[in-house]
C-alpha cells in the first residue's frame, strides 16, 4: 500500500458564509464555514478548500477571520483561493493559517505572480486553478468566474504553470461545475498527463461514482466536491468508502 | 523560560506547526523565534522547514541560526520535519547543497524513472498526500501510533542515511524510502505531524512528553 488519492471537500465562501452555485450562478447558503470545516474533518477529509468568491472588497477580510479559526482547530492541510493578486496576499492567507494559496484569475492576468509567490514560499504551497471550457476540439482557459474568455489552451497553460512555479493543479470544468453530471473526463486526463504534479479535479461531481472515475480514467490525484457533501446526500466517509470498494487506495 | 522552541529562519509557514504544539500542549510555552538564545534556553526544540534546501541553509545562515540548531540537535529533545529532517544530513541533490552534517547521508530527489506504479499508471512529483508510515522499530515517540498509520507528505526529496540503523519509519513511493530517523535525542520526520490530523497531534504530543532517550 502507498499514497492515498485525497478526497477534498470544497467550501465556496461569501461574505462569511458556505454558499454553492450551479454554473457559478444562483447561490444558495449551505452553513458557517467553520462548522462545516470540522464536520468534514471528522468525517475524514483529507484536506480541505476554501474559495473566497466574495464580490466586494469590504468583506474580503472575513476569509483571513475563518481561516485562522479553523486552523486552530482542523489539522489537515487548508488551500484557500480566491481574489489573490499578489505575493502579499499569499502571504496574508499563509499567516492566517492556510498551508496553499490557489491563484486564479491572477495567473492569467500576471503569471510572474506564480513564479514569485513560489520562490518566495515554496512551490508545495503554491496551487494553479485552471477553469477551463470546451471550445472546439480543445479547452481554453477562463478567468473571472467563468465569464471571460483567455484564448488559452488549457493543456498548454497547465505545462506553463507547472514551469513557473505551480505545485499543484486545481482543474475544474466550467461546463460541469454545479450540473451533478461528473467531472470532464477527457481534460482532466490531457492535462494529468502533461505534467508532473498532482491534480485536483474538479467541477460536476453528482455521485459517488463520479468520484471513483475522476481518478481511474481523469488521471486525477485527487477530487474535489461541494454540493454533494454540503447537504448531507454523502458523508465523506462514506464517499471513501465507495472509492475503496472500486479499487482506489483511500485514508480510512 | 521557553518550552518549545519552534525554529524560524524565514522558510515557510511556521503557524500551522506552533498552532498544533499549542493544541497538544496547552499548558507549554511554545515560541517561534530566531533568536539563537531562545534556542539555547529552550527545553525542547522543532526544526521545521520548507522550499528548497540551498534557501534554507542560506536563511539560516543569514539570521546566525545555524550554531544554535547544531548545539540543539546534540543535547536536547529534537524534533525535525520535512526540510527540517534533510537539512541534517551532509548534502542535498537539491541544487548541490551541503547541509548541517549533523547526520552521515544525502539528499535524493525521486527518479523520474522510478515514477511508475504497480498498475503502470505515473506517480506525480511531488509526493503529496496521505501515504502509510511503517515503524522499523520501536521508539518512544510512535507510543499509540499504530504501524502503518497515514501521515501527510509534501515533498520531492527523501533523505538517505549512510548508517541504516537510524531508520525508525519508511514508506513506499513505489520504492521504499527512509521517511523518520531518531538517534539519541533527535527525532526527524518527512512527513507533516502538524497536518496530519489525529496522528499527527499525538506524534506531537508524544514528542512533547519524550525525555529525549531512545
Amino acid at each position: 500500500m502507498s499514497l492515498a488519492k485525497r478526497i477534498i471537500p470544497c467550501l465556496d465562501v461569501t461574505d462569511g458564509r458556505v454558499v454553492k452555485g450551479v454554473n457559478f450562478l444562483e447561490l444558495r447558503d449551505a452553513g458557517d464555514p467553520v462548522e462545516i470545516a470540522k464536520r468534514y474533518d471528522d468525517q475524514g477529509a483529507d484536506e480541505l478548500t476554501f474559495l473566497d468568491i466574495t464580490a466586494s472588497s469590504d468583506n474580503r477580510g472575513l476569509i483571513l477571520n475563518i481561516i485562522e479559526q479553523v486552523a486552530s482547530q482542523v489539522f489537515i492541510p487548508l488551500t484557500v483561493g480566491g481574489g489573490v493578486r499578489e505575493v502579499d496576499d499569499v502571504r496574508r492567507l499563509l499567516n492566517a493559517g492556510a498551508d496553499k494559496v490557489s491563484i486564479n484569475t491572477s495567473a492569467v492576468t500576471n503569471p510572474q505572480l506564480v513564479a514569485d509567490a513560489a520562490g518566495r514560499f515554496g512551490s508545495q504551497c503554491i496551487v494553479v486553478a485552471i477553469d477551463a471550457k470546451q471550445v472546439g476540439d480543445h479547452w481554453e482557459v477562463f478567468t473571472h468566474g467563468g465569464r471571460k474568455a483567455t484564448g488559452l489552451d488549457a493543456v498548454e497553460w497547465a505545462k506553463k504553470m507547472v514551469e513557473l512555479g505551480a505545485g499543484e493543479l486545481l482543474v475544474t470544468s466550467m461546463d460541469r461545475d454545479g450540473t451533478k453530471i461528473g467531472f470532464n473526463l477527457p481534460l482532466n486526463r490531457a492535462i494529468s498527463d502533461a505534467v508532473s504534479v498532482p491534480i485536483i479535479a474538479s467541477g460536476g461531481v453528482g455521485n459517488l461514482l463520479h468520484l471513483v472515475e475522476g481518478v481511474q480514467e481523469g488521471g486525477a490525484d485527487a477530487v474535489l466536491a461541494a454540493s454533494i457533501f454540503h447537504y448531507g446526500e454523502f458523508t465523506v466517509r462514506q464517499a471513501k468508502e465507495y472509492m475503496r470498494d472500486h479499487g482506489i487506495e483511500v485514508r480510512l | 523560560m521557553i518550552d518549545i522552541a519552534v525554529v524560524d529562519y524565514g522558510m515557510g509557514n511556521l503557524r500551522s506547526v506552533s498552532k498544533a504544539l499549542e493544541h497538544v500542549a496547552p499548558d507549554k510555552r511554545v515560541v517561534v523565534t530566531s533568536n539563537p538564545a531562545d534556542i539555547a534556553v529552550a527545553e525542547r526544540v522543532v526544526f521545521p522547514g520548507q522550499g528548497a534546501m540551498p534557501d534554507c541553509v542560506r536563511e539560516l545562515d543569514a539570521r546566525g541560526l545555524r550554531q544554535a540548531v547544531i548545539s540543539a540537535a546534540a543535547d536536547k529533545p529534537f524534533l525535525g520535519i520535512c526540510i527540517g529532517l534533510q537539512l541534517l544530513f551532509d548534502h542535498s541533490e537539491e541544487g548541490n547543497a551541503a547541509g548541517l552534517g549533523i547526520l552521515p547521508g544525502n539528499v535524493k530527489r525521486f527518479a523520474d524513472a522510478d515514477m511508475v506504479d504497480a498498475n503502470g499508471a505515473r506517480l506525480k512529483v511531488p509526493h503529496m498526500g496521505w501515504n502509510e508510515v511503517y515503524q522499523s522499530r520501536p521508539h518512544p515517540i510512535w507510543n499509540d501510533i499504530a504501524d502503518g498509520e497515514r501521515f501527510y507528505y509534501v515533498h520531492s526529496y527523501y533523505v538517505v542515511p549512510e548508517d541504516a540503523d537510524i531508520e525508525v519509519g519508511y514508506s513506499n513511493y513505489p520504492k521504499r524510502f527512509t521517511s523518520c530517523i531518531a538517534r539519541d535525542n533527535i527525532f526527524a520526520v518527512q512527513f507533516h505531524p502538524e497536518k496530519s490530523q489525529h496522528a499527527g497531534l499525538k506524534l506531537l504530543s508524544n514528542f512533547v512528553a519524550w525525555d529525549g532517550r531512545p
